[in-house]
């Protein structure tokens, strides 16, 4: 079955279910991501009910320390990211691997530059004292964020493997439903900082 | 034979009347002999609860038993062959709609109580003076003693409660250090003492406790919090609202009381070097102390809150609290006293009393 | 690789390496159930010494640090570290074939919740030989777990952290595994009711144990990297923990649960010879109870302090969950009503299950009504109400189902007359122990209470409930001493031990080798060996495919290996507030360790390999003789 040379004329319609092995990665990572949602909302309810929350006194809240533009910059980065996975995916479906390693790559770019951003972010507010360990507000602000940038970490790293991994395997049904796998959780991540951006930046903001 | 086996019928029957009476508890403890409205309600829905819940273990158990009977393999014989019955739906309908009703009737006094019970709004009711017309008492659980403080009357307590019957008291909850819980058994249930919020409740207590053994009603922490808290007991005084006055009052009368380094009784001068940055022995002011109060120590019941009323107890906690509390605050707070400090200390604490 | 099931006997050396790096469903499921059974074990130990301790007032058998880590320990050991895995044992070892599969839908991932399971309850149970273990009670509430000296917690934290990451790889690869690896034919309602339990059981896996890791995350940094999420001082706040380990704590109850009911909805049919009564309602129950399981978890919180609209919406939810649990006993009543029923050891445990779980499903309903539960919160009432439940209704479905699943996991009967003698000492036992419970939660006294005062009412019924603990002991000795005996009894090389088999698992022979069905069977309906056998087919079952090569995922070290990893990380984060400069490296070392062998997995291909015919025919004529299929 793995020697089978394809041609997009014999490639399936969804490589990434054609055998056995890709149909279970294909729920797998479905399931995996409910389990993820599950994580993140607990994340949520605890940066919510810490929101704000501080020693006596304490002098940051979301209004004042959050700026829209920044967060701005990376949703877009993270979202176009997330247009090129799909792009990748829509290559892998008609058997064009090179369109696949390219628009992958671009991801992973998209990806670093939204990382840097964070990265710079964090830089900042530590900076102004806004560390991890200042509030219980600060707590919650980094590990929710932080999870999430882990998460896109995993993603960069994970995608990473497949290109180079696989750069002169070419494309076959094995590797196809690694490729499909990530992209799902690539998207997942995307949602996920939308609702970030929506709660605790915008949210944060407006008060 | 057949007289023999009646004998040892009605034997086991009254052992086992023996087992059920007893599990009725000590009144000064137990859920199963309340005293006063909310402990009475809460063991009005035990009961209630318990037929319902009787009722259906009833009816299971002899479908169980009586199914289980007429199937056996040994007596239709090994090669019986049952009908494969897939089921049957007027079955399901009955055993969902009856057990649902069954929940209902249960729901309705749950609810009411759950209600009834949070409700603390008359706590913060005033008269035309603007004096409180509920009495208030703000507990806060510490390591492993308990603090009461009544603010309207400017008074501070400690590991004995001190409360008027037949009215609604108004607690307020809160922890000092790690999460406990205030429970008094025998006058109804327990709140949680949290470290970040006040919790408030009432209880009402329906009975002088003067009567009971001990004359206290037992309370317990009922919260896991270190390795003492299965020590962590506190006794209720339940008075009648005169004698509660009268006790306000002679606690008010302690304002200003202390003792004096200065003193010639060996006692109270150990005391004022050793114990005073902790322990008050003035009944006036707020709760937040180090140690528990103990200006009515010698109206006490316990010391320690377990061990029984004596001197010889409270030089045997003096000596060394964490042989009797393990992991208890004041184990090293103050420094080597003597065997000679320790009885007069002893003698000076158990004089400590307010009552005549 | 591939010859090595044809292969006589291996070294120990060579077995030991197989067992390491299996990742078949069949010895993972031994591995679990040797695992559990330890832990079982250590944790029983832990309860006999608890209710040594309680035996008299004033006792000073233990001491009150040391009550604290028992009870601890025993709690956290039970749910976690024995009961999970005893169920997962026979989940791994039943479940593949009872759809028909060849092996789970992640081979490699089993593996890993195995070992990161495995290293992470030996991670917890370091603690004792190294400065004290947890002694915060199973629940761990912050307030008292912050404040607790040493490093008891953080273990707890950790070694619960990575055996919880295995437990949710394990679920996640159950309910991929039923929802795609079914033999043609098996559609979703005529799965046996073991296999739907699982899957909702996994389900609820999926979904309560990320707040768990979470929760412990967030202890984890502030105990360890001073974070503030539970210092009320720098505005944190416990009662966060108190959700997010309820959110997680209840439907735990129901993960274990669920498979129990599945257990013995497979126990009874077989041995009363009847079909399941009500099928579709039992799924249907099934998949509430698991529904409703997260609605609930602030019963456990009644106390707390949410109000009363909390309290009253919780206390009616909890109230439903009564009914589908409800419909589940009648069913099994009716299954057994009308039929011929045979009393082996395995149905003696479900008939005595029945019973004791509806006491304890009735006190639950009590506790339910909040302002009863008020008084009976964190009193021994409570004690006595988890154990009848977790007891009466999970521990009686491992027992049983391991006389159940014996023949088929082992090719050996565990004997039946020393499994009557366990259950009656250890039935009469559990019922010594804990009915009495009840009363003395009444009679007030508060749970995880290290010793009693004398004068308090408490001291006979505290005597007689350490009585039924002893008598508990004396019935799991005597099961390990069965197992040991079975151990060394002859091979059964049979199929169908029980004679009345009615799902896949009962029509393939023991032993079962290696890629379990030589051909993938076809269902044609519920029950289908009981539907094949009593249409006559003396084949055992109609197969879905000719004969033909085999195709099975490759052993690997790897999953080992990754466990590893988090296990010594584990080690670098707990010693790191001690300020040891080696800390940090050697977290990072482990993460190292376990990202690289992650690396490795993903980078190299692993295509598994194929079984010839011409080998399935060998295996086949080694394991049951010249004649094969006979």
């Amino acid at each position: 079955m793995e020697e089978t040379k394809f041609t997009p004329q014999t490639w399936p319609d969804k490589p990434e279910q054609a055998t056995m092995e890709g149909k279970n990665k294909f729920v797998g990572i479905w399931i995996f991501i409910c389990s993820d949602i599950t994580l993140f909302a607990s994340v949520f309810a605890t940066y919510l009910s810490l929101k704000d929350k501080g020693p006596a006194g304490m002098e940051f809240s979301a209004a004042s320390l959050f700026e829209l533009p920044l967060a701005f910059v990376m949703t877009m980065l993270l979202l176009t990211s997330s247009l090129t996975s799909v792009y990748a995916m829509y290559h892998l479906k008609n058997h064009n691997f090179k369109g696949v390693q390219i628009w992958m790559s671009i991801t992973v770019l998209l990806g670093l530059g939204f990382l840097a951003l964070e990265i710079y972010e964090f830089y900042h507010y530590v900076h102004l004292g806004f560390g991890y360990t200042q509030s219980a507000f600060s707590s919650a602000f980094f590990t929710l964020v932080g999870t999430h940038g882990l998460h896109v970490v995993i993603g960069l790293v994970w995608i990473v493997c497949l290109i180079v991994r696989n750069a002169r395997r070419g494309l076959s049904l094995y590797n196809a439903p690694k490729y499909y796998a990530a992209s799902i959780f690539w998207h997942f991540i995307d949602v996920i900082w939308v609702f970030i951006f929506t709660v605790v930046y915008l949210m944060g903001v407006l008060g | 034979m057949m007289k023999g086996l009646k004998k040892w019928r009605l034997f086991s029957l009254l052992a086992v009347m023996t087992v059920f009476l007893s599990a009725c508890g000590e009144e000064y403890i137990t859920t199963l002999k309340p005293t006063g409205a909310v402990g009475k309600e809460q063991f009005n829905l035990l009961l209630f609860s318990i037929a319902i819940m009787a009722l259906v273990t009833i009816v299971v158990s002899v479908l169980y038993l009586y199914a289980f009977m007429k199937a056996r393999r040994s007596k239709l014989g090994e090669d019986y062959m049952p009908k494969q019955v897939e089921g049957s739906h007027t079955l399901e309908v009955i055993w969902t709609v009856i057990p649902i009703i069954l929940l209902l009737i249960l729901a309705v006094p749950t609810l009411i109580s759950t209600y009834k019970f949070a409700d603390v709004k008359a706590m913060d009711k005033v008269d035309e003076e603007g004096n409180k017309t509920a009495l208030t008492v703000n507990v806060t659980a510490k390591l492993y003693w308990w603090e009461f403080e009544y603010p309207e009357q400017g008074i501070v307590t400690a590991q004995e409660l001190v409360v008027p019957t037949d009215e609604k008291v108004y607690f307020n909850l809160k922890a000092a250090d790690v999460k406990h819980s205030f429970w008094i058994p025998a006058v109804g249930g327990k709140m949680d003492t949290n470290v970040e919020n006040v919790n408030k409740f009432y209880l009402e207590f329906g009975e002088e406790s003067a009567d009971l053994k001990d004359g206290v009603f037992y309370g317990k922490c009922a919260e896991l919090c270190g390795p003492s808290h299965a020590l962590m007991d506190f006794k209720v005084k339940a008075v009648d609202r005169n004698e509660f006055n009268d006790w306000v009052a002679a606690m008010q009368a302690t304002e200003g009381a202390t003792a004096s380094a200065e003193s010639t009784d060996l006692g109270e001068q150990t005391f004022a070097n050793s114990c005073l940055m902790c322990h008050a022995v003035s009944g006036v002011g707020a709760s937040g102390a180090m140690g528990p109060n103990l200006t009515t120590f010698g109206d006490r019941n316990r010391v320690a809150g377990v061990l029984e009323h004596s001197k010889e107890s409270l030089e045997e906690w003096v000596k060394d609290p964490e042989a009797i509390k393990p992991g208890n605050l004041m184990t090293g707070k103050y420094g080597e006293l003597s065997d000679e400090e320790i009885s007069a200390v002893a003698d000076y604490i158990m004089g400590l009393s307010i009552e005549e | 690789m591939s010859s090595a099931a044809v292969t006589n006997k291996k070294g120990f050396g060579a077995t030991l390496w197989d067992y390491l790096t299996t990742v078949d469903h069949k010895k993972l499921g031994v591995m679990y159930l040797f695992a559990g059974t330890l832990f079982f074990a250590i944790a029983g130990f832990e309860a006999l010494l608890m209710r040594l301790q309680l035996m008299i007032p004033n006792n000073d058998f233990v001491s009150a640090g040391t009550f604290n880590e028992l009870l601890t320990m025993h709690g956290t050991t039970m749910l976690f570290l024995a009961a999970t895995p005893l169920l997962f044992g026979f989940m791994n070892a039943i479940v593949p074939l009872q759809i028909g599969a060849r092996d789970v839908a992640f081979p490699f991932l089993n593996s890993l919740g195995f070992w990161l399971f495995f290293l992470g309850a030996l991670f917890l149970h370091l603690s004792f030989f190294l400065g004290g273990a947890p002694d915060a009670g199973w629940t761990n509430y912050a307030s008292l777990a912050l404040y607790s000296p040493g490093h008891g917690i953080d273990f707890y934290v950790l070694g619960l952290q990575i055996s919880g990451a295995g437990t949710l790889i394990s679920g996640i690869n159950f309910i991929v595994t039923i929802i795609t690896m079914r033999a043609p034919g098996m559609t979703f309602m005529r799965m046996p009711l073991f296999t739907w339990t699982s899957l909702i059981s996994s389900a609820l896996i999926l979904f309560a144990f990320p707040p768990l890791t979470v929760g412990l995350f967030l202890m984890l940094v502030d105990r360890m990297f001073e974070a503030n999420f539970f210092d009320h001082t720098m505005g944190g706040n416990t009662i966060i923990w108190e959700h997010l380990f309820w959110i997680f704590g209840h439907p735990e109850v129901y993960i274990l649960v669920l498979p129990a009911f599945g257990l013995f909805s497979e126990i009874i049919p077989v041995f009363a010879r009847k079909r399941l009564f009500g099928y579709s309602s039992m799924v249907f129950a099934t998949i509430l109870i698991g529904f409703l399981g997260f609605m609930v978890w602030a019963h456990h919180m009644f106390t707390t302090g949410l109000g009363a609209t909390a309290n009253a919406i919780f206390a009616v939810a909890t109230m439903a969950i009564a009914v589908p649990t409800g419909m589940k006993v009648f069913n099994w009543i009716m299954t057994i009503w009308g039929g011929s029923v045979k009393v082996t050891v395995p149905m003696l445990y479900a008939l005595g299950f029945i019973p004791s779980f509806v006491a304890g499903g009735v006190t639950g309903v009590m506790q339910a009504a909040a302002p009863l539960d008020y008084q009976l919160h964190d009193s021994y009432f409570i004690v006595a109400h988890f154990h009848y439940v977790i007891v009466g209704g999970i521990v009686t479905a491992i027992f049983g189902s391991m006389h159940f699943y014996w023949p088929i996991m082992f090719n050996r009967a565990l004997s039946e007359k020393l499994g009557v003698w366990t259950f009656w000492i250890f039935f009469i036992g559990f019922h010594c122990t804990f009915f009495i419970q009840h009363f003395l939660g009444l009679m007030g006294m508060p749970r995880r209470v290290f010793t009693f005062q004398a004068d308090q009412g408490w001291d006979l019924f505290n005597f007689i409930s350490s009585i039924g603990a002893i008598l508990m002991a004396i019935g799991v000795i005597l099961l390990v001493i069965n197992i040991i005996i079975t151990a060394k009894s002859k091979p059964l090389n049979c199929r169908d031990y029980w004679g009345d088999g009615r799902s896949l698992e009962w029509a393939i022979k023991t032993p079962v080798p290696f890629y379990n069905f030589k051909q993938t069977p076809l269902v044609r309906g519920y029950d289908p060996y009981w539907l094949e056998k009593h249409e006559g087919n003396k084949e055992g079952m109609i197969y879905a495919e000719p004969l033909g090569d085999i195709h099975m995922p490759n052993n690997s070290i790897l999953p080992l290996v990754m466990s590893i990893g988090t296990f010594v990380a584990a080690f670098g984060a707990l010693y790191h507030p001690d300020g040891k400069a080696w800390a940090i490296p050697v977290l990072i070392l482990g993460l190292a360790i376990t990202v690289g062998a992650m690396i490795v997995r993903s980078v190299k291909d692993d295509l598994g390999f194929h079984v010839h015919v011409e080998e399935v025919i060998a295996t086949e004529e080694h394991l049951y003789g010249k004649g094969g299929n006979k």
